[in-house]
């Protein structure tokens, strides 16, 4: 138990001459929630998908459950198998009903017969409260529900890790909640999960740590209470009061130290 | 140019107000359109006309075999042609899309090729070329499988660049979301992008279709059999027997009777395609 579910390791990646990471190291033991909160533009997503390699990283390694994926050799659907991800735009396939997104996956991915890839199915749309919803088509369904679909199609494989990538960022304010709830849940239940995110309650509340990222580096990591609640440096600070109250932003003169890519 | 003096809001004092300017413009149209009816109708033979065209006893001559035999092999080499030109376009798409250098050159030399020659160059050169570079090369299926192949050869270039096109219009996401779920990138191709891009370019593939149904015509350059002609070929030879033109207007009626309501399934696809944007 004390092999760290996820390990990464002085983590760089680049597009091009953009330098987007700039050396990441980074545990997390099984059954951790972990927040990683930033500026846009600071790596934080880019992190997200190096752990489940939609991303290249240019130097570095990630272990996933002592697998090391940035390994060439390594059979990277077999990995990604393991780690469930929810996208901010949810990516559910259109031309497929609720149910078909969560057992198409299942049956061409993992094998499973007919039978049991809809006793998943129904188990898993049961689990973020959308029973009713299993013959209907995502377009018929608002943001929120199409974003509990997504999360459970990534559970429907069975993961034990779980990577989201500002998963309500695209949502109304008022479908939030409903996705935060499906999360929260999850982290109850042990699993071990990685979010990017802006909703500072979420993490105060559900996340047993809180990474900062700024310029592709961790600048800050700790408990919630340490980083959202005290935070030691300058630029967690600035984010946050920014973050907290939006409105009270001043006009920022230009800065030649200002880094990071573009918004992912 | 500023508008906003009092001036020129008003309404001028002399001339036509805009409304009377546009609905003398469209009278206009009206009176032009009708003219040009009048005049034709009234310049043309009718008589002549009937007789050359509409010869009732010669289009009945013409039955079954417009049906049996001109039909039936215009809709047989369309559609053997379109099934080989989707096949072969397809993996020219795929390839122009390949992350192999050579794949993607020779695709795209292909198309280049294929789309700037006339149909006609490409059923000679199948037809005479091939055999004569390659006498043990037998087209299966006998004049079927030329005409299959060069009419295939032709659509190919067209229909892989709107598959290309269709495959490119699936958003990213979704080739990341079934990666994500542990798919191998041949696998999210089939099960994942490919349903959603035909969806895409099903009103554009029909057109295709409808092209093809002309360009079928072509055929006799290839010389066929008295059983093997299609409807141009057969309403051509007709029309000199006879020394009539009755057959060329029924092979042409036949055209648009499968034509005309592709073009309008094809409509109806685009507009219930509008109505289900995301």
């Amino acid at each position: 138990m004390t092999r760290p579910e996820i390990r990464v390791r002085d983590l760089h990646k680049s597009f091009g001459d953009n330098q987007v990471l700039k050396g990441i190291d980074l545990e997390m033991e099984r059954g951790e929630v972990v927040c990683v909160i930033g500026p846009s533009g600071s790596g934080k997503s880019t992190l997200l998908r190096c752990v489940n390699l939609l991303e290249e990283p240019t130097k570095g390694q990630v272990f996933v459950g002592g697998t090391e994926i940035t390994d060439p050799d390594v059979d990277i659907d077999a990995v990604r198998r393991r780690i469930g991800m929810v996208f901010q735009q949810f990516n559910l396939f259109p031309h497929l009903s609720v149910t078909e997104n969560l057992t198409l996956p299942q049956r061409r991915v993992l094998g499973r017969d007919k039978a049991s890839a809809a006793r998943t199915a129904a188990e898993n749309l049961a689990r973020v409260g959308l029973s009713e919803k299993a013959e209907a088509y995502p377009a018929s369904l608002s943001g929120g529900q199409q974003q509990r679909v997504a999360i459970a199609r990534a559970l429907a494989m069975g993961p034990q890790v779980m990577l989201f990538d500002e998963p309500t960022s695209a949502l109304d304010p008022e479908l939030v909640g409903d996705v935060l709830a499906v999360m929260r849940r999850l982290a109850r239940e042990g699993m071990t999960m990685m979010v990017v995110t802006h909703e500072m309650t979420f993490a105060r509340e559900v996340a047993d740590r809180v990474v900062f990222m700024d310029g592709g580096v961790i600048v800050e990591d700790g408990t919630p209470d340490q980083v959202i609640g005290a935070p030691r440096h300058e630029r967690t600070r600035h984010f946050l009061s920014r973050l907290l109250d939006p409105a009270m932003a001043e006009v920022e003169e230009e800065t030649s130290d200002q880094v990071g890519g573009p918004a992912q | 140019m500023a508008i906003d003096t009092d001036a020129e809001l008003q309404p001028r004092k002399s001339g036509l107000t805009p409304r009377q300017r546009r609905r003398l413009s469209r009278g206009a149209q009206y009176v032009v359109f009708v003219a040009a009816v009048v005049a034709l109708a009234a310049g043309a033979d009718w008589g002549r006309l009937k007789n050359q065209f509409a010869q009732a006893h010669i289009a009945r001559q013409l039955f079954p075999d417009l049906i049996t035999v001109a039909l039936k092999n215009t809709v047989l080499f369309t559609l053997s042609g379109f099934v080989v030109g989707l096949a072969l376009g397809m993996v020219i798409a795929l390839m122009r899309l390949s992350s192999v250098g050579p794949y993607r050159w020779l695709a795209g030399i292909y198309i280049e090729i294929f789309r700037g020659l006339p149909a006609l160059l490409i059923f000679i050169f199948v037809g005479t070329g091939v055999p004569l570079a390659f006498p043990s090369i037998e087209y299966p299926g006998g004049i079927y499988g030329k005409v299959a192949v060069a009419l295939g050869l032709v659509s190919a270039a067209y229909m892989a660049e709107t598959i290309r096109a269709g495959i490119q219009a699936v958003p990213k996401g979704q080739m990341e979301a079934a990666r994500s779920l542990g798919f191998s990138p041949a696998r999210a191709m089939v099960s994942i992008i490919l349903p959603q891009a035909f969806r895409i370019i099903l009103p554009p593939l029909t057109n295709e279709l409808v092209l093809l149904f002309k360009d079928s015509s072509l055929v006799l350059f290839l010389g066929v059999t008295l059983e093997q002609r299609e409807l141009s070929k057969f309403g051509n030879d007709l029309a000199s027997t006879t020394a009539n033109s009755t057959p060329i207007l029924v092979a042409g009626l036949c055209y648009l009777l499968i034509t005309v309501p592709l073009s309008l399934v094809v409509r109806r696809m685009e507009s219930k395609a509008k109505r289900e944007i995301r």
